[in-house]
């Protein structure tokens, strides 16, 4: 683990499992703003069978120290039951989804098929002068085939901000 | 099969209140509060103290919380009652103090529609409380009552919120007694036995030890206090105070080397700054403590408890983290100290005392009265004056303060042998602390001495308390330190900003003689030196409240200093002392 006067910047994924209760969300998007912490993607939904549960998934980061404070900070928060930090804790899976469309004609329609093809994206919408791709994956895929998209019409994009788990039989 | 109904809301909160041991309550009526202080009327068991502003009432029940250990409550409007309330909701957050405050909303029906003293409560105190609670439905409201004075009394304490809109007061609701538990809520209190170890290990072979104690210990209870001054009696390291943890060691202790941080003594900064082996307990290691945080006790290996785990390694870096309750970790450091055979490194301990008593000789805390007729009054020996008599005099005595150089000063100059004696706005440095937390102190200690040391500036900032002082025959004693300036702004432009006296003179000052009678109390003043005493016997003697006003001089600046940015080895000493220190960095300019 490195030391917490290390300076060097990491990304962290951090599950939290909260009470589903009003202003739980806010509390905890508060807490990072008020504190001056980066928050690259956060993802909130109930997760248990009565919906008393809730778990977010936050992306960010910051020096190791900076992380440290920020699982702190969260774990003193009342609602909160558990705060995990899947890029430390060991292996883990995160995915994203993304709704993308292109708006094409001609040799780049049949360009832009091919592109969602190979990034085994789905088509789930289309027009003669439109597609909407839905794509599941690591943030990195998304990113990627974002990019490749901007030569082919891409005209908005809708992403779920990611979803954690870790690897194995382990669960927070 | 539920009961039936019998009680309105606001009956099922008082009663919820009353199970939770509330006697006093701190508040101020308003449209949204009307059917609790309907049922408030039409009772006899809880008081309600009617102050003068929601932000009083609030600091009245932290002074009431701090000398007693116990919740403060307190009942406000919706609205502006509600936000009147934050700065002492902020202030009870900062310094870990713990508070239920109920505040009226608007009926559910209406709560968003941008009605009539209709605010956000819960939305604006969200970051200024521990955790704060809405009430939206009859069923919840014992429930959430019995849980806010849990969160508000364990773990770290602070304060908690609940947001009652009319007609959940109004319809009736059920009642479900305390379970003394919440339903998910564990803060850790309990030391890890393998981190105590490796702490009684190192202070064992520690060669130059600090202990330095915060107000976790006094938040911890007095069992807490008698332990830290049996576990530095029994190693025989010295001590120091932060000025939230005055009181928690005795300072007539010779082992205690006065406040730390930046108008500490400078024994205690040169200690924390050369020692190999810091205890901090209940301390938090803030930028008023820490001065330059890269300069900050380079050489020495750190243990830091603290029931909070965020305030470990938030600014420090610490070598062994123990996350527990103040009291709990002391009884473990203390029996496993007993306990362990390993040998303390005397020689090098003495050597460590000798170090410490040249630092002591420096007297930085010293100051040349002018005895003679007609002489200025420093404001030091104001305070050092007031320190002897009420010690004479062997009453018990309370302490709060406003903020600013007087507080300082206070802190240096009045000695503590007891926890809970000293109320001060510490992390937030509220100006109008002083009065309403005196007030709240007043009430829990009826016989007691209460005494707000104020300044001139700071005390007009909830100067209309006096009415509250004189509705409920509150004999609290402010005694002003009047130099004309809001001093520690004006010590600061003159340090730091040429001299150029912005905005900091207090201009057409009332005279507070007079303002003391205005409000059926006891006004006095000393001009000179001659007449300090026979004002502060008058006061002491007086069984009304009492306003003091003592004129000070007015170019006192407030000593030892850690200027901004600098290191505690970079002290600035007052005039008595040869020029010393470094000067003020521009990155030093740039901080608080």
């Amino acid at each position: 683990m490195p030391g917490i006067s290390d300076t060097t910047q990491r990304s962290a994924t951090i599950s939290v499992l909260v009470d589903n209760e009003a202003g739980v969300l806010a509390r905890v998007i508060g807490l990072f703003s008020g504190r001056g912490y980066n928050i690259d993607s956060l993802t909130v939904a109930p997760v248990d069978e009565a919906g008393r549960r809730s778990r977010i998934n936050i992306v960010t980061s910051g020096t190791s120290m900076v992380i440290e404070q920020i699982k702190a900070q969260l774990d003193r928060l009342v609602p909160v039951h558990r705060v995990a930090d899947l890029t430390m804790d060991g292996p883990h899976v995160a995915r994203e989804l993304a709704l993308v469309k292109v708006i094409c004609t001609g040799e780049q329609r049949v360009e832009a098929l091919q592109v969602g093809t190979s990034f085994r994206a789905r088509v789930v919408d289309t027009t003669l002068g439109s597609f909407v791709f839905e794509l599941t994956g690591a943030t990195e895929k998304i990113d990627a085939f974002i990019e490749l998209m901007r030569n082919l019409g891409l005209a908005e994009v809708s992403r779920s901000g990611i979803a954690a788990l870790a690897r194995g039989t382990r669960v927070i | 099969m539920a009961a039936e109904l019998t009680q309105s809301g606001a009956e099922i909160l008082l009663r919820a209140l009353r199970d939770q041991g509330v006697e006093v309550i701190f508040g101020y009526p308003g449209g949204a509060v009307l059917p609790i202080y309907d049922a408030l009327f039409q009772q006899n068991s809880i008081r309600h103290i009617l102050v003068r502003h929601e932000q009083a009432a609030v600091h009245a029940a932290e002074g009431y919380a701090r000398s007693t250990g116990r919740v403060g409550c307190v009942l406000v409007t919706s609205g502006p009652g509600a936000t009147n309330a934050v700065t002492g909701l902020v202030d009870a957050l900062m310094d870990s103090i713990p508070i239920v405050c109920l505040t009226g909303q608007v009926p559910t029906h209406l709560i968003g529609n941008d009605a009539f003293q209709e605010a956000d409560t819960t939305g604006i105190t969200r970051p200024a409380t521990k955790h704060n609670y809405l009430v939206k439905r009859p069923e919840d409201l014992a429930r959430v009552v019995h849980e806010a004075f849990y969160v508000a009394s364990h773990g770290r304490p602070g304060p908690v919120v609940i947001d009652l809109p009319k007609d959940i007061v109004i319809n009736k609701a059920p009642y479900a007694e305390p379970t003394g538990q919440h339903p998910s809520y564990r803060p850790r209190t309990e030391p890890d036995a393998d981190q105590i170890a490796k702490a009684v290990a190192l202070l064992k072979g520690a060669k130059r030890p600090v202990i330095y104690a915060g107000g976790g210990v006094i938040n911890a209870g007095p069992e807490a206090s008698a332990l830290l001054t049996e576990f530095a009696r029994t190693t025989g390291f010295p001590i120091t105070n932060t000025l939230m943890g005055l009181g928690s060691y005795p300072a007539s202790d010779p082992q205690f080397l006065g406040m730390l941080g930046m108008h500490g003594t400078y024994e205690a900064n040169l200690v924390m700054h050369g020692c190999d082996v810091m205890l901090a307990i209940g301390a938090r290691f803030d930028d008023r403590i820490t001065g330059r945080l890269d300069a900050f006790s380079q050489g020495s290996q750190k243990i830091h408890i603290d029931i909070d785990g965020s305030s470990i390694n938030k600014n420090v870096a610490v070598d062994i983290p123990i996350v527990a309750d103040a009291g709990k970790a002391l009884a473990a450091l203390l029996a496993a100290w007993k306990a362990s055979d390993a040998p303390v490194d005397k020689p090098a301990l003495a050597s460590w005392w000798r170090q410490i008593d040249a630092w002591r000789e420096k007297k930085s805390l010293k100051f040349t009265q002018d005895m003679k007729r007609g002489g200025i009054i420093k404001p030091q020996y104001a305070i050092q004056r007031l320190y002897e008599i009420t010690r004479a005099r062997k009453q018990e005595v309370f302490i709060t303060t406003e903020v600013g150089q007087h507080q300082m000063w206070a802190a240096q100059h009045f000695n503590f042998e007891k926890p809970n004696r000293w109320m001060t706005s510490g992390g937030l440095g509220t100006m109008g602390y002083g009065l309403p937390a005196a007030m709240g102190v007043q009430l829990a200690h009826p016989d007691a001495l209460v005494i707000d040391i104020a300044g001139e500036a700071s005390i007009q900032m909830n100067i209309q308390e006096m009415g509250t002082l004189a509705q409920y025959r509150l004999p609290v004693k402010i005694f002003i330190l009047n130099n004309q300036y809001m001093g520690m702004v004006r010590q600061w432009q003159e340090l730091l900003h040429g001299s150029r006296y912005s905005e900091t003179y207090s201009n057409a000052l009332p005279d507070f003689v007079k303002l003391a009678e205005s409000y059926h109390a006891t006004g006095m003043r000393a001009q000179s030196v001659e007449e300090l005493d026979a004002v502060i016997h008058a006061m002491l003697d007086c069984p009304t409240a009492v306003i003091a006003d003592i004129a000070v001089d007015q170019a006192e600046n407030c000593f030892p200093m850690i200027p901004s940015g600098a290191a505690h080895n970079e002290m600035l000493l007052g005039p008595e002392h040869e020029a010393s220190g470094a000067g003020i960095t521009d990155a030093g300019l740039a901080l608080v």
